[in-house]
């Protein structure tokens, strides 16, 4: 691939990515969130069209204007979210969508055959053709996406954090296969953010940061971690984080999380939140930093330890005991989870407030679209019409209305996670200043992001969490980037 | 890769938005009420040409009001399942038990020592406890709407059966017959009912915090949940709603018929769908419309109607009114991503 980029509207997701991949050889992509890794890989199987550059297989140009181009070019991809069909069988799978069959009935045994010799091939003879998908683990699923991609006689097999599902364990058989494949010349390229993973399995690296390759070709052997961590933290982050004005030591403590845990998920976190303060939680995706605050605000039961408000404990898995007690989530899928995207700004805004804007049950819209109204004036949301339908405003005004509505609520303390996910780069700062002014005035602010320098800027306290644990916990400004990402990613592979 | 991509979702948001902006009489809720009304009169004025004085009478309108009452009231319940993302496949089959429990002889024995009234309170009671039962296995089973109401539809019906014997129960009490046949300024009691039962509806949907969670569960039940709404006991509430309408539609059958049986109400649970779809109500949920489903109704009635008086055979007038439940539902789906509700 050689200078590809990649226009969004209003975004430019890769600027000029160069990527050689050799025949036999683990090629690993590493990048923050956001650097551009999905986007590429989106690229090399045809969910999306680069606006300008090129892809060349054994020297010849060629194009994938779809995703089947790319399976025909012998370029398969296995995504995080495994892409099997759990219903079918495991022969049933390799061979969906280019079934063997003869006047419409599928040969049985011969894909039963061709399926037994493909999972002998990756050394695993033990799962036979005719289990059911669904009851394999998440590394036997693994298995049956590669052996898909080879059924289609792939060349280039890129695998996307193939290891995050994985334990310790499958990840070296994970591993060996990796090798067995790229001893019959497969190309891999390996995407993951654990480099001891890297340091392992890989030939070759390639680093992207804010969709330009910043690292070319490195050796993976030889590139000490430093340099890595320097290309992809690279130079600072453009935006403007409000100052901290310093929470006052009399500050009154409103959040007192004990011991909270989550069955195979986070152990043992416990954490304090004053009025004023912004605490921020950084992590990788899938280190439980997003089930942490889903428990706190009661949308997960809780196996052990205690949430406290003011003094007073609430009950465990009971969103609307936290909402009642003025604990308010701005969810990470702020679609899915938040809004009612069909309806209009105001009554999403009052969604959560009805014992103030209801009298026995009778609503009062003239009280919801005035009460919308003030928060709409107070935190500038654009366009100011709470009429409107929420679905047809921005990310970070869409975020705006999610605080606006624990504000109409009274809440104290806010739960963020992801604040700016899908907020364009210039509302960011805006969010910011916001998030940091709501602190000023009292309120409690419990922050996740994958971005760290977000967590950094933002927060006067930062918990860093790696495997469902908090591993480290320190102000803002005596913990930099480097240090989190080096205790997230060093960290985390058992 | 199912979830759409951030960027493929602001795609559609631009689209949407540039169809918002394309002004249309059929955008907005008042714009596609008025769409329904305008195919309501389409039918009037083809049942006026062809049927003539049979069709533009006065008598003809207070029967076509008469046979949509009770339909009404069940389509009524149905717009509140619906906008919340569910469905109710047994409200027919409840309506059937609820006639046959209000007229065995111990309900009628108590009725005639007490009151008439008896009978119509046990239909409404059996309704509510039938939806409820429905809402319990939904929203705390965990079993999706379609299977729960599917099992409800096939046991309120045995239960009828085992009840009644398969005997049709006649309505001993004169008085309860009387009330039913009663027609204030020259409007049956039935058709006072269902007005009733859709004015309460249509501020229960619009008016209450009831109704706009029933809006915000079907929308997004887990944005609803994370807002701090007690989205299970609501599902609860919804289904025990359906019920309810169920036993007054029973009630108002007994005063209809003056006979309770278990084939009461036999698919009418699929017109009461097909009238609340065509009016508007989004089957996927997060938006209904009472004056839609009111329309809906009237509309396949008008057009039974019109039908009968042509002399069509029933079989015939089911192949039209299929076509036109599909026709309904297309023209609703190209509607629907046109216009955002203001």
């Amino acid at each position: 691939m050689h200078g590809i980029v990649k226009h969004f509207p209003g975004a430019k997701a890769l600027d000029g990515v160069d990527l050689d991949v050799l025949p036999g050889e683990v090629h690993c992509l590493l990048g923050q969130n956001g650097a551009g890794k999905s986007t590429l890989i989106k690229v090399l199987a045809g969910a999306h069209q680069p606006t300008a550059g090129t892809i060349r297989l054994d020297g010849q140009e060629i194009r994938i204007p779809h995703p089947v181009a790319a399976l025909e070019h012998g370029i398969a991809t296995m995504y995080q979210e495994l892409d099997v069909v759990d219903g079918l069988t495991v022969a049933e799978n390799i061979y969906l969508g280019h079934e063997l069959a003869s006047a419409g009935f599928t040969r049985r045994r011969e894909v039963a055959g061709r399926t037994r010799r493909l999972m002998e091939r990756l050394g695993h003879p033990e799962i036979g053709p005719h289990r059911e998908v669904g009851s394999l683990s998440a590394a036997g699923k693994q298995i049956v996406s590669m052996a898909r991609a080879l059924s289609r006689d792939a060349r280039v097999i890129v695998m996307d954090e193939p290891s995050a599902v994985l334990d310790a364990g499958e990840v070296d058989n994970l591993f060996r296969v990796v090798e067995e494949l790229t001893g019959q010349g497969i190309a891999i390229i390996y995407i993951s953010h654990r480099l001891e993973e890297i340091r392992r399995i890989g030939d070759r690296l390639t680093v992207l940061k804010d969709g330009v390759t910043v690292g070319r070709n490195l050796p993976v052997a030889s590139t000490p971690t430093d340099e890595l961590i320097k290309l992809m933290t690279g130079k600072d982050v453009e935006y403007a984080f409000p100052a901290r004005p310093g929470v006052p030591q009399d500050a009154p403590v409103r959040l007192v999380v004990d011991g909270l845990a989550l069955a195979d998920t986070f152990q043992d976190v416990s954490l304090t939140v004053r009025g004023g303060e912004i605490v921020g939680l950084a992590g990788l995706v899938g280190s439980g930093r997003s089930e942490i605050l889903e428990t706190i605000c009661g949308a997960r039961r809780a196996t052990a330890g205690t949430v406290t408000l003011d003094g007073r404990t609430l009950r465990r898995g009971s969103v609307t005991a936290a909402v009642s007690a003025g604990i308010g989530l701005a969810p990470e899928e702020r679609k899915s989870q938040g809004l009612v995207l069909d309806e209009p700004v105001y009554r999403n805004v009052t969604l959560a407030s009805f014992a103030r804007i209801a009298q026995a049950g009778w609503l009062d819209e003239r009280a919801e679209r005035t009460a919308s109204q003030e928060q709409a004036a107070a935190l500038d949301l654009r366009p100011r019409d709470v009429d409107r339908a929420i679905r047809t405003l921005s990310g970070g005004n869409q975020q705006k209305a999610m605080l606006a509505r624990w504000l109409v609520h009274g809440c104290e303390v806010l739960l963020l996670d992801e604040p700016t996910r899908g907020v364009d780069v210039g509302a960011r700062s805006e969010i910011y200043a916001l998030v940091r002014r709501l602190a000023d005035a009292g309120t409690a602010v419990l922050v996740v992001s994958s971005e760290i320098p977000e967590v950094l800027g933002l927060a006067d306290q930062v918990l860093v969490v790696s495997d469902g644990r908090v591993v480290r916990s320190a102000p803002a400004q005596e913990i930099d980037e480097h240090q989190v990402l080096d205790l997230v990613m060093e960290g985390t592979s058992a | 890769m199912t979830e759409p991509t951030a960027v493929q979702q602001a795609d559609l948001e631009t689209k949407n938005e540039s169809r918002t902006r394309r002004p249309s009489m059929f955008s907005g809720p008042a714009g596609r009420n008025a769409g329904l009304v305008l195919a309501l009169v389409l039918i009037c004025v083809v049942g006026t040409v062809t049927g003539g004085e049979r069709f533009a009478s006065l008598d003809n309108l207070m029967t076509v009001l008469r046979l949509a009452a009770v339909i009404g009231v069940l389509a009524i319940g149905m717009t509140f399942v619906i906008t919340s993302g569910g469905i109710d496949l047994s409200v027919g089959s409840v309506m059937g038990l609820t006639t046959v429990w209000a007229t065995t002889l111990a309900t009628q024995a108590m009725a005639e020592s007490f009151h008439w009234v008896v009978m119509v309170f046990t239909a409404m009671v059996v309704g509510t406890v039938a939806g409820l039962v429905n809402g319990l296995i939904i929203a705390y089973g965990r079993v999706v709407p379609f299977i729960t109401t599917l099992a409800m539809l096939a046991s309120a019906r045995g239960l009828a059966e085992m009840i009644s014997d398969r005997q049709t129960q006649r309505v001993q009490s004169d008085a309860f017959i009387e009330f039913f046949r009663r027609e204030p300024l020259g409007v049956p009691i039935l058709v006072w009912i269902f007005a009733v039962v859709a004015v309460a509806g249509w501020f229960l949907l619009n008016r209450t915090t009831f109704g706009r969670r029933t809006v915000a569960v079907g929308g997004n039940a887990e944005a609803s949940r994370l807002a701090g709404i007690k989205v299970q006991r609501h599902i609860l509430y919804i289904y025990g709603l359906a019920g309810l309408t169920a036993g007054i539609a029973g009630a108002m059958m007994l005063g209809r018929t003056t006979a309770g049986t278990s084939t009461h109400g036999t698919l009418w649970e699929l017109e009461a769908i097909a009238a609340v779809v065509v009016g508007g109500t989004l089957l996927v949920g997060g938006r209904g419309t009472i004056v839609g489903t009111v329309v809906g109704v009237l509309i396949f009635t008008v057009l039974t109607n019109v039908f009968t008086i042509n002399n069509m055979s029933t079989s015939a007038q089911l192949v039209a009114k299929g076509a036109i439940i599909v026709a309904a539902v297309l023209l609703q789906q190209r509607f629907a991503t046109r216009s955002t509700p203001t």
